[in-house]
């Protein structure tokens, strides 16, 4: 089975803006690989550089080695593909802290295991305040309790209660889970009327 | 709750059980894949040592990469990533059996063109891709949703998704379009009305006069634009229309299955008293031609209408708009009609079939393309692009000055190089007018009906395509 993950812990990196969509977080012309070996190299690539192709003041140039990456509100909409969060991921985002997620986006973060939880949009603002007056202070989010630590103080936040039990309890591995149920699938399969093939 | 719809039926039909952590492991009856999504998943099987369970449920075909002139698609590809990509889906379905529309089947295309019109897609069925626009096929009373690689993996290894179910709201659409307004204004308004996240937690369910009377294309157009409300799945309940457009095609039933599919199909539709977790209307009636003249799908309207000023909005979408002027140069007050536009592009899984090709053809017939407007018609798929030409349409383009092109998603999100450059305006029948997505980060995209797109191809400007007096 695969690791439980009860909590991430680390610095943080605020990408503020609402409905930042996954072609901002990885453009469609890096998806032309067939393995996500490379994506962190991708993340937010427009965004982080300038017209003559040099790295900009955008947060992921100025908050390298962070670890929770703390949004506005829709984050991830737009387009279904694992790219954006392979990309995150591999840039070295381990946990979110957003208003609110487009659900796809939010699905393949499970996927790979990447909590993402989501709070009160002051609560966002409040942390990314935080995380830029102070870009070393740690920040930790406790999925299993549903909050997130910083600056000495507890904010409560809201998990998915599937996505929660599937990353605490370590049964996020959807492929082993289910391939357990073949059999039962196959009854399923053939029970429907279109598909005695 | 929801109870009654057809998004209850379907999920129930195809649950295998329930997984620990409460959500549904569903069966899932079509699979279509594509090259950009698929190669990752066959990665993770082989590492795991895993064979596909049920590769007679998966369909592929290659659309996101695929150059879109007949130099271009000789083999290999000059793009040696493209090359590669197409390589890896040749060698992933022979050895999982899994069938393929390649180049030289006739059938390659764009999978949510080619799924509905091979017969592949039918009612009552769960069907996703490793695409956001998989809602297009809930045009046909389908359960049809994107997902993401891992979930192709489960899919693959499984057969089946992990899925919490969502929300069911009723989008009742009442009135009657006008003469030269059709689905894209539609579902354009829709997701104006509603928002571009106003869909989040929720499967809609469009009804209505205005819906019952687009014919199957039509309701492809507005399904496949779902997704860019926020609702990862949208559906519209099987009726005559569905079923005459679905017989005689390859994969559909014949005879006796037919007859037997039938009662399946007319079992899963939405019951009269159906209940709903949501139910909002919208009014057709007096809709104009629809164009965004912003950076997401719901900053959109009608051709002669102003574009709104920042005070008609608050919160984030005041942001939004804000970020909108300056990404497009427009002015609130004015309309977006005059505004100036370099290319044209036509096709896309949401206006890339035949009627929308006809549709443009009616407008663009004796007229030619402004010379300084690079025009591109890019049927969705090659059996789009044979009826066309066969229909003498392909020749209306040609002769008006568009480039005549191959199948493939091209220039919705420029893969294959088909991009803007610079900060080109583009009039596009594509969903998706987000910063960057044509090509170039300073490129700008007006989303908008086939009809507008050849009149603005036509004016070198945003124009309204009822003055054409096609039968748009």
């Amino acid at each position: 089975m695969v690791r439980a993950i009860r909590r991430v812990t680390g610095t943080g990196v605020p990408v503020r803006g609402d409905d930042i969509d996954t072609d901002q977080i990885v453009p469609a012309r890096f998806l032309k690989e067939v393995t996500f070996d490379d994506m962190g190299e991708y993340a937010f690539y427009d965004a982080r550089r300038d017209d003559d192709g040099s790295l900009n003041d955008h947060p992921f140039n100025e908050y390298r080695g962070a670890r929770v990456l703390v949004v506005n509100d829709n984050f991830g909409c737009g387009s279904s593909r694992e790219h954006a969060p392979q990309a995150l991921l591999r840039w070295g985002i381990h946990g979110i802290v957003g208003e609110s997620f487009a659900e796809i986006f939010r699905d393949n973060c499970t996927a790979l295991g990447i909590p993402t939880v989501t709070a009160e949009p002051e609560t966002v603002t409040e942390l990314q305040n935080f995380v830029e007056s102070d870009p070393d202070a740690g920040i930790e989010i406790d999925l299993a309790n549903e909050r997130v630590v910083f600056d000495d103080t507890e904010v409560g936040v809201t998990a998915d209660p599937a996505m929660r039990e599937s990353l605490v309890e370590g049964e996020w591995d959807t492929t082993a889970l289910m391939y357990q149920n073949l059999d039962r699938t196959r009854e399923t399969a053939a029970s429907l009327p279109y598909t005695d093939s | 709750m929801s109870s009654g719809t057809l998004y209850d039926k379907v999920w129930e039909r195809h649950k295998v059980g329930e997984l620990p952590n409460g959500e549904d492991q569903l069966f899932v009856g079509l699979h279509l894949m594509h090259e950009v999504t698929s190669p990752q998943a066959f990665g993770m099987l082989r590492e795991r040592d895993l064979d596909v369970a049920f590769p007679e449920r998966t369909f592929a075909t290659t659309d996101h990469i695929i150059p879109t002139t007949p130099e271009e698609r000789e083999r290999p590809f000059a793009d040696e990533q493209a090359e590669t990509m197409l390589q890896a889906l040749e060698r992933n379905t022979e050895e999982a059996g899994i069938e393929f529309f390649d180049l030289d089947s006739g059938k390659q295309g764009i999978a949510h063109v080619v799924g509905p019109e091979l017969g592949l897609t039918q009612p009552g069925q769960t069907i996703v891709c490793g695409d956001s626009h998989t809602s297009t096929h809930g045009a046909f009373g389908a359960v049809a949703m994107g997902i993401g690689t891992s979930q192709i993996r489960d899919v693959l290894a499984t057969g089946c998704i992990a899925a919490e179910k969502m929300d069911v709201r009723r989008v009742e659409v009442t009135g009657e379009l006008g003469d030269g307004v059709g689905a894209k204004d539609l579902i354009l308004h829709i997701i104006g009305e509603l928002g571009v996240d106003g869909g989040v937690g929720h499967v809609y369910e469009y009804a209505g006069e205005a819906i019952e009377r687009l014919d199957m294309e039509g309701r492809l157009a507005v399904c496949n634009m779902s997704i860019e409300g926020g609702a990862r799945a949208g559906y519209i309940n099987p009726d005559q229309t569905t079923y005459e457009y679905l017989r005689g095609r390859e994969y559909a039933p014949e005879g006796e299955e037919w007859d037997r599919l039938m009662e399946y199909w007319e079992s899963v539709a939405s019951e009269p008293d159906a209940k709903y977790d949501d139910v909002v209307t919208v009014d057709a009636d007096d809709l104009e031609p629809m164009v965004t003249w912003g950076v997401n799908p719901g900053q959109v309207v009608g051709v002669t209408e102003p574009v709104p000023g920042p005070d008609e909005f608050a919160g984030k979408d005041r942001d939004n708009a804000e970020k909108a002027y300056e990404h497009m140069g427009v002015e609130p007050g004015e309309t977006m009609e005059g505004y100036d536009v370099d290319v044209a592009f036509l096709g896309t899984c949401t206006n890339g079939r035949v009627s929308d090709f006809r549709e443009a053809a009616a407008v663009l017939e004796g007229e030619t393309v402004d010379p300084d407007v690079r025009a591109l018609a890019v049927p969705g798929s090659e059996t789009v692009r044979k009826q066309c030409e066969a229909e003498g349409i392909a020749e209306v383009f040609e002769e008006a000055g568009f480039q005549w092109r191959r199948a493939g998603c091209s220039m919705c999100l420029a893969m294959n190089g088909d991009a803007l450059e610079g900060d080109e305006v583009c009039a596009s029948s594509s969903n998706r007018n987000f910063v960057g997505r044509q090509g170039s980060k300073d490129g700008r995209t007006v989303l908008m009906s086939p009809a507008m797109v050849a009149a603005a191809a036509v004016e070198g400007e945003i124009a309204d395509a009822r003055a054409f007096g096609g039968d748009a």
